[in-house]
């Protein structure tokens, strides 16, 4: 059959499982008065349709920033803008100001959820395809099998169709920025990826990457000639980008600190609820929260993120090719999840992109990743009732992942790059670390499903009443921290003979 | 290794699909009236004893499936009653909790095994082509692809509920059993399903004369046509056997109780008008347009008294009379004439059998002729002609030109039953799914375009028909006055690719009928 085929039927499945996921409750459905990420949203809209947009981000009378505050960059808010004008078009109450506070009805979930779909049909999708297509090895057929695997990706359908957020709006950003410049066009890329940026601040947590790798193409290219050039296409390219968005706010110097203000927000402390992070799960031994100030707590963990996200960043700089772009990508995420402030278990998605552009490359160590990631996010799904979509859309990963890219048929040691390993474990006995591998794949498959069945069935003990979720966050830490080691390891250590050879070909 | 590979692909299929509903389900929580009417089943055969549950009326849904049906309701209540006892109760009309729902929901996909062995054999059964060396490009697996994946079972079973897999499932392995020469099963496995749901009655001529003619007689004449002294009174009895026992085993138990004269009127209710409160898209469909549109035109011409008119009421909803103004009104005898009339064919097969294959697609005339002329026919019904024959398609290149027409255009006819904004989404994506791989798979596999440019603008009318009854006329101001528009639109539409599959079908049957003469001349 033709490829183009092929992929709109991967397409359209994927969609079908969107659009059937968001048949579901949402965050915070019928839970007056804060409601959830939906209402938020909803919210977003009727404040800049209805207010001027230096009201935006200000405290005023109509903008009580404590109900559900916009604190995400500019391009958020137009895009609530653009959601609110179709939107009044089709039922003025959706966003009336104050009086549409807290509405739900079917239609407006209706509206909301079409919303999602087309922002995912137009910008993250098509990232998908292209990718798969463009920029992965292999034969037609592993490619589709690529586009689908990515598009099934539970914990980003769970999180935009179900909890209810357009994460595939930034991440989808990023994907652009990561083809545009796989396929060689520097200047464009930085464009996406900035769009990205300013649409989500946590995209940050890809920024380092992209820095170095258009760093050290420039660097490569040599700093004195054509090097220099490139850099200031780049940085022009950035600051105009940059200041195109942030248009209306350049007026005044207070705007644009109240609106930084409102991205980063210090106050609010090392992490909140339960995330699989290293400050959460340490939080368990050592109450770091309330031994340390939180000045301290700030230091720690700009320390400890840069001391992470250093040697993937290095050997990018010194090495720009696509390959480690991709492994420097998750690294730096993955590390900036594991150690940096205020970190939210949503942000997990941001690791989990890059990762999904490695499916095709290392198919166990990705598809684990990607499963612990939405295992993490349980106690929110089972929050926001999401249960059934859960299981199913997790099944259905795992079981199309590793059939389609024969997962397990592929983990022979120098598939998985676990030579290093066998260097550092020189005293360990010998024995088959890819097969040891599959076991702990299996294992840890286990526990996850034991645990997310304990978690739904089981009361928890009345002294310990958060010790479910405290468990789920815990162990998918295990696996963070174990697989940000074996991503650093396989960057750091030099690729085999065949993937150098493809490299030399996409570049 | 070659078959390991295709069992592989074949369990993706599987489980995609499977997965695939249990995902529509989870966030599915509205309820058709076939839901309604499961539940009220499972409650009767599960609380009343057998003599009452022909005559139980509590709810307007009556229990109108033979004998056998009520006893499947009758195991699955077994197991519902661990789910929740509530909706076991008769009294409790249009109950529904997570877990009934549930329950329900899971029971229809439990019992489609049923259909994923019975695809698994009409697999197997088909004639291997050589040289294809792509999997994906393999009559078998696009066969699997086509029954597993079929939008129209899909939404009838999995979002409006039913049990048709379960029962599709009997049927085509029963067709698959006389694909391998294994008769007397495949009559057992028909004399069954007869029993679960009456509707297959349609396609009953078609095994009656097949298995008469190709198994009672066990020699043919050199040119084709029957040799009497080859008959074979053992298989007539042993089929005889077969279906009496069955026959007795399900009625029997009414027949002793005297019920039967209830029983029969339950199942076969003549109260009815001839076209569904939606016109399914046959002949009577075309019909009462041309009565309407001769109407309009009378009145516009003065040639009538608009007060002499009768009240035709096109409102849909419940009512389901509808008296032609022009035209002479039709009644059941003249559409079982009818039908009877539209399957003479068959009895070509009587003339020159042609193996289970002939036997095959004088079932799919059947189903189709009947569905084409019956009483009060369903939408739903042309599944039985759809389903069959894409075992046909996927051998015959003209076939599958055929089926290409009469699939894309009869799972349109379905979207009516799915009717709310949530699910338009949803029937948008899997039918474009279905219509998508069902073209490319079957151009493919022959190498070609199948069909002419006539037929394709037709098929891409369907694009426009779809977009304008349910995006720009609900916004458009008739909607309040004249709402049942579209679903006119859709039937009248649809009927007219339904009409011209079902005479290209009977050409196709008839045109073999006259190539086999010519060779023997």
């Amino acid at each position: 059959m033709e490829n183009w085929s092929l992929v709109s039927i991967c397409v359209l499945f994927g969609l079908t499982a969107r659009w059937a996921v968001s048949l579901n409750s949402y965050s915070g459905a019928g839970k007056p008065p804060m409601f959830g990420d939906y209402e938020a949203q909803r919210h977003w809209q009727e404040v800049t349709y209805n207010l001027p947009v230096h009201e935006w981000y200000f405290n005023t009378t109509d903008n009580n920033l404590n109900y559900w505050g916009l604190d995400y960059p500019p391009l958020t808010a137009y895009h609530s803008l653009l959601c609110a004008h179709v939107a009044k078009l089709i039922n003025p109450d959706w966003v009336e100001l104050h009086a549409s506070r807290g509405h739900e009805s079917y239609g407006h979930k209706l509206f909301m959820r079409a919303t999602v779909l087309v922002a995912d049909l137009l910008i993250y999708i098509p990232a998908v395809v292209l990718y798969s297509f463009y920029l992965s090895e292999g034969s037609n057929k592993k490619k589709v099998c690529t586009v689908l695997c990515i598009l099934l990706y539970p914990g980003l359908i769970l999180i935009d169709y179900g909890h209810f957020q357009y994460n595939s709006i930034s991440l989808g950003l990023a994907l652009w920025g990561v083809v545009v410049l796989g396929l060689g066009w520097d200047v464009l890329g930085s464009l996406a990826f900035v769009l990205s940026l300013n649409y989500k601040q946590m995209e940050l947590y890809h920024s380092l990457p992209f820095f170095c790798y258009l760093l050290g193409k420039c660097f490569k290219q040599g700093l004195a000639g054509r090097g220099l050039f490139l850099l200031v296409k780049i940085a022009v390219t950035v600051l105009v980008t940059f200041a195109l968005c942030w248009l209306p706010f350049l007026s005044d110097p207070g705007q644009i600190l109240q609106v930084v203000h409102r991205l980063f927000p210090v106050g609010r402390g090392l992490f909140e609820d339960k995330v699989a992070n290293t400050w959460c799960s340490l939080n368990v031994l050592i109450k770091i929260k309330t031994i340390l100030s939180t000045d301290t707590q700030l230091y720690i963990s700009l320390t400890t993120t840069l001391l992470a996200i250093l040697p993937s960043s290095i050997k990018l700089l010194m090495k720009p090719t696509l390959w480690q772009f991709k492994l420097a990508l998750v690294n730096s995420s993955l590390a900036f999840f594991l150690f940096s402030f205020q970190v939210h278990e949503k942000s997990i998605l941001l690791p989990a992109l890059p990762v999904c552009l490695l499916l095709n490359d290392l198919p166990l160590p990705a598809i684990w990743f990607l499963q612990a990631s939405t295992f993490s996010m349980l106690p929110l799904f089972l929050k926001d009732g999401l249960l059934v979509p859960y299981v199913v859309t997790s099944l259905a990963f795992l079981f199309f992942s590793i059939y389609l890219l024969s997962a397990l048929e592929h983990c022979s040691e120098d598939k998985l790059r676990l030579g290093p390993y066998r260097r550092l474990l020189i005293c360990m006995p010998r024995m088959d670390l890819g097969r040891v591998t599959k076991w702990k794949f299996y294992f840890s498959i286990t526990a996850m499903a034991g645990l997310s069945f304990m978690s739904v069935a089981l009361a928890p003990p009345a002294q310990l009443p958060d010790l479910f979720p405290l468990l789920v966050s815990v162990f998918s830490y295990l696996h963070f921290l174990g697989l940000l080691l074996y991503f650093n390891i396989v960057q750091i250590a030099e690729p085999p003979q065949s993937v150098r050879k493809n490299q030399k070909k996409s570049n | 290794n070659y078959k390991l590979t295709i069992n592989k692909w074949y369990i993706v299929l599987c489980c995609g699909v499977v997965l695939l509903t249990m995902t529509v389900f989870s966030g599915y929580f509205s309820h058709s009236t076939d839901f309604e009417v499961h539940r009220n089943w499972l409650a009767i055969t599960h609380s009343l004893p057998v003599s009452k549950w022909y005559h139980e009326n509590t709810s307007e849904w009556t229990l109108d499936y033979p004998p056998l049906f009520a006893w499947f309701e009758y195991s699955l209540s077994h197991v519902a009653q661990h789910f929740d006892k509530e909706m076991l109760v008769v009294q409790n009309l249009l109950y529904t909790s997570p877990a009934t729902i549930l329950f329900q929901r899971l029971s229809v996909i439990v019992t489609d095994i049923v259909f994923i062995y019975a695809v698994k054999e009409c697999c197997r059964s088909v004639r291997e082509e050589k040289g294809s060396k792509d999997l994906l490009g393999h009559p078998f697996f696009i066969l699997a692809a086509l029954l597993l994946w079929n939008f129209g079972l899909l939404i009838v079973d999995h979002i409006h509920f039913q049990y048709n897999g379960f029962l599709f499932g009997i049927l085509l392995l029963s067709v698959a059993r006389h694909l391998q020469g294994r008769h007397l099963e495949g009559a057992l496995l028909f004399t069954v399903l007869l029993n679960l749901k009456h509707i297959y009655l349609y396609i009953a001529p078609a095994y009656g004369i097949f298995l008469l003619r190709s198994y009672c007689f066990t020699e043919d004449n050199t040119d084709g046509s029957v040799r009497w002294s080859s008959f074979s009174p053992v298989r007539l009895v042993a089929l005889g056997s077969i279906v009496i026992s069955v026959g007795a085993l399900s009625f029997g138990p009414f027949i002793a109780m005297g019920q039967l004269p209830q029983v029969l009127s339950r199942l076969f209710p003549f109260k009815r008008g001839l076209c569904h409160a939606y016109w399914a898209p046959n002949v009577w469909a075309l019909y009462n347009m041309v009565d309407k549109a001769l109407s309009v035109l009378g009145v516009r011409l003065k040639l009538l008294d608009v007060a002499k008119l009768p009240k035709a009421s096109m409102t849909g909803g419940l009512v389901q009379e509808f008296q032609h103004s022009i035209l002479p009104s039709v009644s059941p005898s003249i559409t079982l004439i009818c039908t009877l009339l539209s399957i003479m064919v068959m009895l070509s097969i009587w003339c020159r059998p042609r193996g289970a294959r002939g036997f095959l697609r004088c079932l799919v005339v059947c189903a189709l002729g009947s569905f084409m002329f019956g009483w009060h026919v369903h939408e739903k019904a042309i599944l039985m002609a759809i389903l069959p024959f894409s075992i046909l398609a996927v051998e015959s290149r003209e076939d599958a030109g055929i089926f290409l027409m009469l699939t894309t255009t009869g799972h349109y006819s379905l979207f009516p039953l799915l009717f709310t904004a949530a699910e338009l989404p949803i029937k948008v994506l899997l039918m474009l799914l279905f219509t998508l791989y069902s073209f490319t798979s079957l151009k493919k596999l022959f190498r070609g375009s199948l069909l002419n440019p006539l037929e394709t603008t037709y098929l891409l009318g369907l694009v426009a028909v779809e977009i304008l009854c349910e995006v720009v006329y609900p916004l458009s101001p008739w909607q309040h006055t004249m709402p049942f528009v579209p679903l006119l639109v859709t039937s009248v539409y649809c009927s007219l690719g339904v009409c011209y599959s079902f005479i290209r079908l009977y050409v196709s049957l008839l045109r073999q009928h006259g190539t086999d003469k010519h060779k023997q001349l």
